[in-house]
């Protein structure tokens, strides 16, 4: 139905029906009830559309979270072939909104770029034009983005094989055309810089073309794509549960909490329900891997501008926090922990003693650290005052997480829409103005100490004994005891082996603080074992997007410290 | 290879003006090989996950300098060892076979990790399935990512087959050694796999 028909819909998409019935999309906008309000829009309206909810007062939907494309091949009861799903969030309501734009054009799908309205869509369509082959007329720069230069075909469409590769030669190798040509500035001739894509400061693998006038950037362009090991396509061709491994690959700094993010999705679609001691545990490891996270985060930062000790401080708490992940699940850094209806298995026995133990030990190496840096005078002259980003830059480029709230805006998936028992618990949101590197750090060093705040009251609560897995065998394994025993537990075993979960037919968007920012994972189901499309929003990816603005006008130095601060991790960045 | 002095028949105890005199009988291979396989210079080519399992590797807790070979090098023109740490892409293979290609000679090749050794569980579209496609690799070591113990134990594996005076996986370099040394080389057969 129109947005300009009434019908009974849920409150949120009440809303924004309200919201729109009176203007010149009232008529031309089909609303949906999903479960996020879901606006179907033609490509035609599309940038009417975009500019009406980003400007309009009461809408207000200034954050560009996620571009998703669909090829709806093989699902049925869709119109077209092809479909340009986009989230969107409203920082000042924090609320989210998905509009589809459809594109009937099956042989030529088309739609307007909308990279003038949220600067954070240009990579997005990007690689939508790269995995798709989506064009959008009125983009600035539309070349592939993730997949390499010699690649034919797009390869997240339905009819691509998975296996297909294409030879990469060092020829096919391109700089951006604009690095090819020189440039006067004044009476000299810049110079024209590449860093990586292997240089030990681009922490994975990043390929940075910057031009020079003499210590000056005055242009940049980053490339990625070397780590594009085409997690979309490969959860496409797995079931449900054997997508979690793919997963932990993502964000392997702290893999558990990508895991996390991506069960509640097939969770929510279920409507199964998690044992409040499986979720706890859930929530305490998270935690845990999110002061890893920031631990290898400041400390390669730190080593980048020459403070190596600190890096030894900071992997300490990390070497500790792997023993406790070891000795639930037996894995270090690719946990595979969590399991679509609960986890893998119970923790051990002295899985409180050890998270206390851990609680007691970490914060001294927080605050050793803490003395060492962030008072020196190198740290602050290098983090102070560099790469700076501003409040309203910060929300137009996309950003989510610490980069968000470093830039003065808090933001946080944990308080915002508080899942599990986040609301339960006392903690606090840091928040710094400056936007700089150093307001980063800050904010990081902070988040730390209110992780393990969350934690000491997450163990309080955590009941000794008790389920961690739902007992619907629908979803989860019967005990291996009954397998052996009874008929019928077989049978759900053998099914959710063989054949996958099945989860109900529909969509979903799931959304949790990852710990570079919102990490959000769009499924689609048809009713089969695994997903007919899952897009991950990878918080990372619109930080290196902006990364080429931010470092313009500073040095090849202060660009590095940039980068270390954004805290890109290739696999979920190149996915 | 080291051996104690024994004192000679002759011996006069009163000329002897300080302590037994050590000797070392060895052919210069094995004294040259014995000192290259104590001093690797790694270049980390790290990419994904298991650049971050090689992080603890040479941190403080397992601490790769007690076997010598710690001296990370992020110039290929400063490393003879090479560790392929993580996924390796079609985009990125190029960069690999140029950095491989820079590294001055003796060099030995690490390849760490499932997805290095075969691509891994990513048979996919982008991803190369396995190094040895591009380069000639030594050591196999497998995990998804290796733990440290592995890696090490992928390391000591390569120290002794460098000892054993073993020729690399490299090609060229097997050949111009053995044209110097004025026999021919071996036939590459499978190489070692730890696990």
């Amino acid at each position: 139905m129109t947005v300009a028909e009434i019908a009974t819909l849920s409150a949120p998409a009440e809303k924004v029906r309200s919201r729109l019935a009176g203007t010149a999309f009232g008529s031309r906008v089909e609303i949906r009830d999903l479960d996020l309000p879901t606006l179907e829009v033609s490509p035609a309206d599309w940038p009417g559309l975009a500019r009406h909810l980003r400007d309009d007062p009461q809408s207000g939907f200034d954050l560009f979270l996620d571009l998703a494309g669909v090829d709806n091949l093989k699902r049925r009861g869709t119109t077209t072939r092809f479909e340009a799903v986009v989230h969107l969030l409203a920082l000042s309501r924090t609320e989210h909104l998905r509009v589809k734009v459809l594109l009937p054009d099956a042989e030529s799908p088309k739609l307007p770029s909308v990279a003038d309205i949220w600067p954070a869509a240009n990579w997005f369509e990007r690689e939508a034009y790269d995995l798709f082959g989506f064009d959008f007329p009125g983009h600035p720069n539309l070349r592939r983005l993730l997949c390499h230069d010699a690649f034919v075909g797009h390869a997240l469409r339905k009819d691509y094989a998975p296996g297909q590769r294409w030879f990469c030669a060092e020829e096919d190798m391109r700089m951006p055309a604009w690095a090819m040509q020189p440039e006067e500035a004044g009476h000299f001739e810049t110079q024209t810089l590449s860093v990586g894509p292997s240089h030990p400061a681009t922490h994975g693998i990043i390929h940075l073309v910057a031009r020079l006038d003499a210590e000056k950037i005055i242009r940049a362009e980053t490339q990625i794509g070397y780590l594009h090991r085409c997690f979309e396509k490969m959860s496409e061709t797995h079931t449900w549960n054997q997508v979690i491994p793919f997963t932990d690959r993502l964000n392997y700094v702290s893999a558990m909490i990508n895991g996390v993010g991506f069960v509640r999705v097939v969770e929510k679609m279920l409507g199964v329900e998690i044992p409040d001691r499986g979720v706890l545990v859930r929530t305490i490891l998270s935690e845990f891997s999110r002061i890893m996270d920031h631990c290898v985060c400041i400390g390669a930062n730190l080593v980048d501008i020459g403070a190596l000790t600190n890096f030894w401080y900071l992997y300490q708490p990390r070497e500790g926090i792997y023993g406790l992940l070891e000795a639930c699940c037996g894995a270090r850094l690719t946990v595979s922990y969590v399991r679509v209806g609960g986890l893998a298995i119970d923790v051990p026995d002295d899985f409180v003693a050890r998270c206390q133990a851990l609680l007691e030990s970490i914060p001294k190496f927080l605050d050793d650290v803490d003395r060492l840096v962030t008072n020196n005078r190198i740290v602050r002259n290098r983090l102070q005052g560099t790469g700076v980003v501003s409040r309203e830059q910060a929300i137009a480029w996309g950003m989510t997480g610490p980069m968000l709230r470093s830039s003065g805006v808090p933001y946080d998936v944990r308080r915002a829409h508080p899942y599990d028992f986040y609301d339960r618990f006392d903690w606090d949101v840091p928040v710094a103005q400056d936007g700089d590197n150093f307001a980063r750090y800050l904010v990081r060093m902070e988040e730390m100490r209110q992780s393990l705040k969350i934690i000491r009251q997450a163990l309080e609560i955590f009941p000794e004994k008790g389920p961690v897995n739902s007992s619907d065998w629908h979803v989860t394994l019967p005990p291996k005891d009954a397998v052996y025993h009874d008929m019928e537990s077989l049978i759900y075993h053998f099914k959710l082996i063989m054949e996958g979960i099945r989860v109900p037919a529909g969509e979903r968007y799931e959304w949790i603080e990852g710990a570079n920012g919102e990490l959000g994972f769009y499924a689609i189901s048809t009713g089969g074992g695994g997903p007919y499309r899952l897009k991950v929003r990878p918080p990372c990816f619109p930080n290196m997007a902006a990364f080429e603005k931010i470092i313009v006008g500073g040095t090849i130095s202060d660009a590095i410290a940039t980068l270390g601060m954004l805290n890109i991790i290739a696999g979920e960045l190149d996915r | 290879m080291f051996g104690k002095a024994q004192p000679l028949p002759n011996y006069d105890p009163k000329s002897d003006t300080g302590g037994v005199a050590d000797f070392l009988t060895t052919r210069l291979e094995t004294m040259v090989s014995w000192a290259r396989s104590n001093s690797l210079w790694p270049l980390p080519f790290a990419t994904a996950c298991c650049g971050i399992e090689f992080m603890s590797v040479v941190s403080s807790h397992y601490d790769l300098s007690r076997f010598g070979a710690e001296v990370v090098r992020f110039s290929p023109r400063q490393a003879d060892l090479l560790i392929v740490a993580g996924t390796i892409t079609d985009k990125l293979a190029p960069v690999l076979r140029r950095v491989y290609d820079q590294m001055p000679e003796p060099k030995w090749v690490i390849s760490m990790g499932v997805c290095a050794s075969s691509g891994g569980f990513y048979r996919a579209y982008h991803v190369t399935q396995g190094i040895d496609e591009i380069i000639p690799v030594d050591v196999y070591v497998p995990g998804c990512p290796p733990t440290p113990e592995e890696l090490m134990y992928g390391i000591f594996a390569l120290q002794k087959k460098i000892r054993s005076g073993e020729k690399s996986r490299d090609s060229r370099s097997a050949r111009a050694a053995g044209a110097t040394a004025g026999v021919t080389a071996a036939p590459p057969g499978q190489p070692e796999r730890v696990s």
